[in-house]
């Protein structure tokens, strides 16, 4: 896969603050990338940086091969869907979404005709004439969408594209921009806090801590093999045991009941059980960690063999499922 | 927001600066001259405070001062009690009539030579004499539509569940009233009256028009409009310079207490 | 619920009646009075005529309230330009800076519209300190004729009224999210489009309500013409006043307030209108 996008050594500082700081990333032709990070990462100041609302101190951001740094936004191909979607509240959907290919002075019929194409690809057609404020949370998104996706960027930059939908719909808007990104052919970055998210949508997610790269990799990678305590403990649940200095970290699905063979075991006591539908939540209170273990078994599993709140357990894994970090 | 360019940070920096001269310059000036000793504008002469000490010894403008202090003060009192009752009365009520929030409007947008005229030809269609008393009852018109403003811009924000929690812990309404509800808008309600009390002093065509013709009624606008058509004198600029003391430090206190009377 | 609706009545009672008696009942009387005839010695004749009204369309009346609106419509023009920059410089200064910025262009506003309009006498006659100034910088002719001329009005007006309009054009500005001028240059637009298609468009309420508001107050205006003008520029509000001072026609005075207020009410509603349609709708290209 040929890359398209390559950000070499971007730093940005305001004031004292170190946003990003000497950071470097490509993301290729096609690909849907995530940047995951704590507020304060600098995952947004980079999003600006890319959109061209903010400039670099130092490096180069290089899109196609051409530095675009200090080109202003709206001269780049690249465009961003806005967290609070920005869009025009005076103007109707089709208005906002005509409203970057007016920019290009496209003529009006092929205006009309992308308009027209994109509206039926995010299913808009019916609140064409309609004005933001009548729209709900999740047709808003999509319109916002479309606005970018209709310019045909070779770059679309989303700011927590999602953020702002209840968890219902945020779980089939994840599926829905998976398809779409499929569909228009065009790569996508987002921006999110939500590993969950990340960890669905992304072909590769780039973890950020005090604008550093602290991880790049696929979902797969990031979750099974995270690089840093921080990593590991952002990504989904995780327990951590300290042993001789170092951390042992291990998944929650890692750890099984009443195993027959295990190269760990360990005794405690059930201090909390959550059931969640597919599966079952216990604390498990051992000598190994101040924090109860967290265990994570299948219902099967769990109707094998019912524990209940106070029973003593006995809990064990295997090395290979464990990550040892000296940090 | 993404960081302007420096050059228009700067030009937008210097526009600014350009209109608070425009807006200051005229007073700044009026100001300094008052403070000059030969109290012309033609020469500075020295610092001197003689001018005040003039106004000080003119009957007329003593008498005028002490009638306007009786106008604003006994025209605000008034307009504070019936704006707030007002204030609380709209917003408690469910519905809200296009023809009320017009009526309650009207006063602050009505142009004050109509107001002024309509209202001295009430009065004398009435045969009612007229003089301080009429100048009073007509600055609470514009008074009390302000002060209801200034109290339900406060009310609207107001947590009424507060009041309700009284009500539910066994306060009557009236208690509900005095030790609840009062307290938290008591800053909204001293702002509008502190802004009505400006208003007022400071008022000078309906004053003219329903003041009547003894020179016992004469206000220190009336004064002031009477001696600038004199020409100018430095006796006015002292006298400028008092005035507008005391409404800005009116207004700045206002302000304190009620952030946004003035300005968001 | 009807319990708390009579409360509330009850509470608006004192103030409703106060305003009914002392603005809607004298207001109601002028407008009745605009239909009398004028007595012979002053005073009112009561019975009905339109005279007053017919008076208003003489060409020596037409012209003053043509005169008054085009004092009036150059001062809320340059009132405007003016205000509308000073609110967005203020709108783009630091947060935190914005309120003090605000507030110190407001303040003048409040303080004494005599004095302010007194200020101007000083900077502007024969021996004042403008003429000081050119004599400084070497000027040796005649003192120019500044003040008791339109130009000398128009500066007074649009002095006394600028801060409102800065005040009316700052609300819509300060709430304008930042991110649409940003999503507009985004999408390709350049600095200038994004004001002239975003930015005004969205404000233009609040120019509106600050440009209906300097109008009004304009074409009524009694003080500056008075005092910055010396009674050689007759307005609307001069003619009122004569009226009823000097000349003791009241029933034609009382046709001009209607006359004034008529105007007033009409622009309001426009303004209104303007704004529900802003809200509304706003044809876009696609239509054709």
């Amino acid at each position: 896969m040929t890359t398209l996008l390559s950000i070499d050594g971007v730093t940005k500082r305001f004031g004292r603050v170190t946003a990003v700081d000497r950071l470097s990333l490509d993301i290729r032709e096609n690909e849907f990338f995530a940047l995951l990070g704590a507020s304060g990462s600098g995952k947004t100041t980079l999003l600006r940086m890319l959109a061209g609302f903010e400039t670099p101190e130092e490096g180069a951001i290089c899109l196609d091969g051409a530095d675009i740094a200090h080109v202003p936004p709206n001269r780049r191909p690249v465009n961003l869907m806005f967290q609070s979607y920005a869009l025009f509240p005076h103007m109707t959907v089709e208005g906002n979404i005509a409203y970057g290919l007016e920019m290009e002075r496209l003529p009006r019929a092929e205006i009309a005709t992308r308009v027209g194409e994109i509206m039926e690809i995010t299913e808009l057609s019916q609140m064409a004439r309609r004005k933001p404020d009548q729209l709900s949370g999740g047709q808003r998104q999509r319109v916002a969408l479309a606005r970018a996706l209709v310019k045909r960027p070779r770059l679309l930059l989303l700011d927590e594209p999602l953020g702002a939908l209840d968890k219902k719909l945020r779980a089939a808007m994840q599926l829905e921009l998976k398809r779409l990104q499929d569909e228009v052919g065009i790569t996508f970055i987002v921006v999110t806090h939500d590993q969950e998210e990340a960890l669905v949508m992304a072909d590769r997610i780039a973890i950020l801590k005090d604008g550093r790269l602290l991880q790049v990799g696929t979902p797969h990678e990031v979750y099974e093999a995270p690089a840093s305590r921080y990593a590991a403990d952002f990504i989904g649940v995780m327990n951590f045991i300290n042993s001789a200095g170092r951390t042992i970290a291990i998944r929650p699905e890692r750890i099984r009941l009443f195993p027959d063979t295990a190269d760990r075991t360990v005794e405690g006591r059930v201090t909390a059980r959550a059931y969640h539908g597919l599966d079952l939540m216990l604390h498990v209170a051992t000598g190994l960690s101040p924090t109860p273990l967290v265990v994570r078994l299948t219902a099967e599993a769990a109707d094998r063999r019912p524990v209940a709140q106070g029973d003593t357990v006995t809990l064990g894994w295997n090395d290979a499922d464990t990550r040892t970090f000296t940090d | 927001m993404a960081e302007r360019p420096l050059a228009t940070r700067r030009s937008l920096a210097a526009l600014l600066a350009a209109v608070f001269a425009f807006l200051y310059i005229p007073i700044g000036v009026l100001v300094a001259l008052s403070f000059n000793e030969g109290g012309l504008p033609t020469a500075w002469t020295g610092f001197s405070v003689k001018w005040y000490g003039a106004l000080l010894s003119n009957g007329d403008i003593l008498s005028a001062a002490g009638n306007t202090l009786i106008v604003g003060a006994v025209s605000t009192l008034i307009a504070t009690v019936l704006g707030t009752l007002l204030a609380l009365g709209i917003e408690t009520r469910r519905r809200k009539g296009r023809a009320l929030e017009a009526l309650v409007f009207a006063p602050m947008i009505i142009p004050d030579i109509v107001l002024a005229i309509a209202l001295l030809s009430f009065f004398s269609l009435l045969k009612l004499p007229m003089g301080l008393h009429t100048i009073i009852v007509s600055h609470v018109v514009f008074n009390l539509a302000f002060v209801s403003a200034v109290v339900r811009a406060r009310l609207k924000t107001f947590d009424w569940s507060v009041a309700e929690a009284s009500l539910d812990l066994g306060a009557s309404a009236f208690t509900t009233f005095r030790r609840v509800t009062l307290p938290l808008i008591l800053p909204a309600v001293v702002a509008g009256a502190l802004l009505a009390f400006t208003l007022s002093i400071d008022e000078f065509i309906i004053a003219f028009f329903t003041a009547g013709a003894g020179r016992s009624s004469v206000t220190l606008p009336m004064q002031i409009f009477a001696m600038i058509r004199f020409g100018v004198t430095p006796e006015i600029n002292a006298l400028a310079t008092l005035v507008m003391i005391v409404s800005v430090t009116a207004l700045t206190l206002s302000q304190r207490l009620n952030k946004g009377v003035i300005a968001p | 619920m009807n319990a708390s609706n009579a409360r509330s009545t009850a509470l608006m009672a004192p103030a409703l009646a106060w305003l009914t008696a002392l603005m809607v009942i004298p207001c109601g009387l002028i407008l009745a009075l605009g239909f009398f005839r004028r007595g012979i010695y002053g005073g009112i004749e009561y019975s009905f005529t339109l005279e007053n009204f017919a008076l208003l369309l003489d060409p020596l009346y037409a012209g003053i309230f043509l005169t008054s609106a085009r004092i009036a419509g150059t001062a809320t023009l340059i009132a405007v330009v003016i205000g509308y920059a000073a609110a967005y410089a203020i709108a783009a200064a630091p947060r935190h800076r914005q309120p003090l910025l605000l507030f110190l262009a407001v303040l003048p506003f409040w303080s004494n519209y005599l004095i302010r309009t007194y200020a101007w006498i000083v900077l502007l006659n024969r021996e004042g300190l403008i003429t000081q100034f050119l004599r400084m910088m070497g000027y040796e002719g005649e003192p120019p004729s500044l003040l008791y001329t339109e130009g000398a009005v128009i500066v007074g007006l649009v002095y006394n009224y600028l801060p409102f309009v800065i005040l009316a054009c700052y609300a819509p500005l300060s709430r304008l999210n930042p991110e649409l001028a940003e999503a507009s240059r985004d999408l390709g637009a350049s600095a200038f489009t994004t004001f002239r298609r975003v930015i005004l468009p969205m404000t233009l309420h609040g120019i509106a309500a600050g440009a209906v508001f300097v109008f009004v107050l304009s074409i009524g205006n009694f003080i500056t013409p008075a005092l910055l003008g010396g009674g050689r520029f007759q307005m609307i509000g001069n003619l009122i006043y004569a009226q009823f001072l000097t000349a003791n026609d009241w029933p034609f005075g009382a046709a001009l307030s209607m006359a004034l207020i008529a105007i007033m009410l009409g622009l309001l509603t426009l303004q209104a209108m303007a704004a529900e349609k802003g809200a509304g709708e706003r044809r876009e290209v696609l239509d054709g």
